[in-house]
């Protein structure tokens, strides 16, 4: 079993749509983790089912080693997340957010504070602190909410989409400094988009369409000559 | 403290933060209520004739009569709109937040009840303020004490029935209709405006559905507290009531049966 994140034989359905049918892949500690797919290719629900939002009849998910289905708490405690729409509350500062979020994962009072002020901190972020949601630009939030996911030092850190909507350099910004996070702590990440230049050649690609694996490697391996973005096309293009 | 401590208070304390953003929202569930005292049961008062039934001991006005209804009615209110943002918030986002934390989730649904619940009070006695300034109060001023935990177990009864249905509900438009078929009849077939002898003489059937809505006897704890007095029916009916909504939005919430979901 992985220290990371691992997924096996995943299937889940609505009614008699088949969302995903057998999804397994595995990442491992330190590992960036690319998810893309197109529109529909069942991106969401496998956020779901990592998430537990909603659990799945068939299939097995593993976060830093533990069991989602059998302990859940253990392999929720474990896993940070940042999700497609915002989860801020616009009215409170980004630190009453953070206090917020901390004591859901039982941390509270000065180690609260402390590890606010550290996540802040390593986000470029320590002197919005006090500042109220609603002020900040969506590339400050987006921030925000990575450093919220970091609070409870997660090993697998989960990203649905993170950059949508933000403009080009907050976007290079967000994607490099998450890339360092695997590199430097030996974090798990993650990461669903569709935008190929959020990719690096050393990323693991997780390329997910109409709710299978079509393709689970080393990025530069996969794409040999071509772009990530004619690859994926290529791939997902002629099988949609 | 431990884990469900912290994150209890963390609960309570961000819906309280968010209410003191929502100013409005306060003094639309003060106006709401006090126009039934002042207006309505003003017009009232001449048409309705109250006898002395119990927890009073003498005459009462129609407005003395209606206050634990009225408390009740802020509750209800209160109860609905908590869980109206509850379906807002899994549409936006923070609901799915509170879902990920790694609590039982029994636990972080009756976290987020002790929040509204606690909102609602703060409301109820700041009704039960201007009330008294009209001199509408009990005969004691130990009522208002008493009165805290009927508050409190209706407010939670009350609010669970809010987390059952917004369980049930996938989408924001079709709250309105709840708020329609649930709101309207649970205020209108209890005993907050008419007392049900009074309902019974117009109709049994009526009575009856009054005597079995749980509403009737969250107004009815309430308005014994308030006179010092002790229901035990009403607490056993409420007490009752609350496990069952309750038990319906733990499971309405539970992830195998995937009603948190969305398409993706």
């Amino acid at each position: 079993m992985t220290s990371g994140l691992s997924v096996e034989n995943l299937a889940y359905r609505y009614g008699a749509k088949e969302a995903l049918k057998g999804v397994s892949f595995q990442l491992e500690a330190g590992e960036f983790g690319a998810l893309l797919g197109p529109n529909g290719a069942g991106k969401s629900t496998l956020f779901s089912l990592l998430t537990r939002l909603f659990t799945a009849p068939q299939g097995r998910i593993s976060i830093a080693g533990h069991d989602m289905g059998r302990t859940p708490r253990a392999a929720l405690a474990r896993m940070g997340v940042v999700f497609q729409s915002s989860t801020l509350d616009m009215d409170l500062s980004v630190k009453q957010n953070l206090s917020y979020f901390a004591a859901l994962h039982g941390i509270a009072g000065r180690e609260a504070a402390r590890r606010s002020d550290g996540a802040l901190e390593r986000m470029n972020m320590a002197e919005r602190a006090h500042e109220r949601v609603r002020d900040l630009n969506g590339g400050h939030r987006r921030r925000t909410e990575i450093a919220r996911a970091l609070l409870h030092d997660p090993a697998v850190l989960l990203l649905d989409e993170p950059t949508v909507g933000l403009d080009a350099a907050a976007r290079q910004s967000i994607t490099s400094h998450v890339h360092q996070l695997c590199a430097d702590q030996g974090l798990t990440v993650l990461w669903a988009t569709h935008l190929t230049d959020e990719v690096y050649d050393s990323d693991h690609l997780v390329l997910l369409h109409q709710g299978q694996i079509l393709q689970d490697g080393n990025v530069g391996e996969l794409r040999s000559e071509s772009t990530l973005s004619d690859h994926f096309l290529n791939l997902t293009g002629a099988r949609a | 403290m431990n884990a469900y401590l912290i994150a209890l208070s963390a609960i309570v304390k961000r819906e309280a933060l968010r209410f003191l953003h929502q100013r409005e929202r306060f003094i639309a569930a003060l106006v709401r209520p006090l126009v039934w005292l002042l207006v309505f049961a003003a017009g009232f008062r001449a048409a309705l004739g109250l006898s002395i039934i119990p927890p009073y001991q003498t005459y009462i006005t129609y407005e003395t009569y209606i206050i634990p209804g009225l408390c009740g009615m802020i509750l209800l209110f209160n109860g609905m709109q908590s869980s109206l943002s509850l379906v807002y918030d899994r549409e936006m986002g923070s609901m799915r937040l509170l879902l990920t934390a790694p609590l039982p989730r029994g636990w972080l649904l009756f976290a987020k009840l002790c929040g509204s619940t606690a909102i609602s009070i703060l409301q109820v006695y700041t009704f039960l303020a201007v009330a008294w300034a009209f001199d509408i109060m009990p005969d004691s001023p130990w009522g208002y004490l008493a009165v805290l935990p009927a508050l409190l177990i209706s407010g939670l009864m009350l609010g669970a029935l809010g987390l059952a249905l917004s369980s049930l509900i996938r989408q924001l438009e079709n709250f309105a209709g709840v708020m329609n078929f649930v709101i309207f009849p649970m205020f209108f077939l209890s005993s907050a405006l008419y007392p049900l002898w009074k309902m019974a003489e117009s109709s049994p059937l009526l009575r009856d559905i009054c005597a079995l809505n749980p509403f009737t006897h969250g107004v009815e704890l309430i308005r014994f507290a308030l006179y010092l007095k002790f229901e035990p029916i009403a607490l056993i009916w409420v007490l009752a009531s609350t496990a069952v909504f309750m038990g319906l939005a733990i499971w309405g919430y539970d992830p195998a049966r995937g009603l948190t979901r969305r398409k993706g």
